[in-house]
């Protein structure tokens, strides 16, 4: 049997457009960590910078290494970008987000409930999943979905500068757009980050 | 360090000195009863954060997060769960991300519970098989030596790196009632 799962195809944000509002001017203060695929295709299409930290494999651990960070780096922002199949290969780690509880922390779910890169496969979001309720269930207090643009203000603001754990869940259009690839050397992006983050100590 | 009454090693108390000697601020882990005084003393230590997981997988994430951030870490964890980080540890390899894995060995020697065992006796090849360099130890007395030589090569390497704490060390889990 094959679900007919379409009504992404209608939802009103586009995936490009939340990337662009949630990364609207961003300073040294916001680290961002990208899940694979499109995620790290739309921050990459508004500017690609040293504190981007785009993946290309790793999934599931997106949230996980923002915490990570996060932790490491209280006074700065980090906020994890990330797809619907990734987030769900590791809903685990919201409870452990839940559990350190980093004022510092934001995800953002661009959820088209799609698997984009492999075909457009329906997530379990395109059936029962609700991403938002998952995180609160966790212990992520300030969980939100967003569908329209009149929500995204409050969605930008909660993911920029609302005291964390934040969780978005954005629902976006189930559209293909092109690739705009980031750097893929796993070193170069690790040495670069760190050097724009912590300077002559990176190397040492 | 040894205990002055019985004069045994206290392993896991070598192993808590060698990571504040090493700056270690993160301690993931997925519970093991061969870490459990272990983590009684990263826990009551100020400097480290201590993260519970819920998978192991999210420790080698966990880690590099902290890495990008400047802060070192460890992740301790059994060897049922090395199986669960395998395609996470990709993250490690390719981005060459430090990684210092403490693990405690089940399957291995006088295992009650064989479902134990498969896991168990992979652990080395597996975590060989995905770029990890590993080091064995059985004797109480050469754990501290043994988790200083690894952590120095994770850190200065950087390297990823596991100890596997033998189950002759730790002694079998006991189900006797």
């Amino acid at each position: 049997m094959i679900l007919n799962r379409s009504r992404a195809e209608s939802y009103p944000l586009s995936r490009r457009d939340v990337v662009a509002q949630l990364l609207e001017n961003r300073d040294d203060d916001l680290l961002v960590i990208a899940g694979l695929g499109a995620p790290a295709f739309d921050i990459t299409l508004q500017g690609d910078t040293p504190l981007n930290f785009p993946l290309w494999g790793a999934m599931g651990g997106a949230v996980s290494i923002g915490l990570g960070l996060a932790l490491a780096q209280p006074l700065r922002r980090v906020l994890v970008i990330t797809g619907d199949g990734e987030a769900l290969m590791g809903l685990g780690s919201l409870g452990t987000v839940a559990a350190q509880a980093p004022a510092n922390l934001a995800i953002v779910v661009l959820d088209n409930e799609r698997y984009g890169e492999t075909g457009m496969q329906s997530t379990h979001t395109a059936m029962t999943v609700d991403l938002a309720a998952v995180a609160a269930a966790c212990g992520i207090d300030r969980s939100i979905t967003v569908r329209k643009q009149a929500d995204m203000p409050a969605a930008v603001e909660a993911a920029r500068k609302a005291p964390g754990p934040v969780f978005v869940d954005a629902k976006v259009r189930a559209e293909q757009l092109g690739m705009v690839l980031p750097p893929k050397e796993g070193t170069h992006l690790k040495d670069r980050f760190r050097q724009a983050l912590l300077g002559p100590r990176a190397i040492s | 360090m040894n205990d002055t009454r019985t004069g045994a090693v206290d392993w896991a108390a070598d192993i808590f000195d060698v990571l504040r000697e090493q700056q270690v601020a993160q301690v993931a882990h997925v519970p093991d009863a061969g870490h459990s005084n272990l983590l009684k003393a990263c826990e009551a230590d100020n400097e480290m954060r201590v993260v519970p997981l819920s998978t192991e997988e999210e420790g080698m994430a966990l880690l590099a997060g902290a890495w990008l951030g400047g802060q070192r870490g460890v992740m301790l964890m059994q060897s049922s769960g090395v199986g669960n980080c395998i395609n996470m540890l990709s993250l490690t390899a390719t981005c060459r991300f430090p990684l210092l894995m403490l693990v405690t060995m089940r399957g291995s020697f006088g295992e009650f519970n064989p479902w134990q065992v498969p896991m168990g006796q992979a652990t080395p090849n597996v975590l060989r098989e995905m770029g990890c360099l590993i080091f064995e130890v059985d004797e109480p007395a050469r754990v501290r030596e043994t988790v200083s030589a690894a952590a120095q090569m994770t850190f200065n390497g950087p390297a990823a790196c596991a100890v596997l704490l033998s189950q002759r060390l730790i002694g079998a889990k006991s189900f006797a009632k």
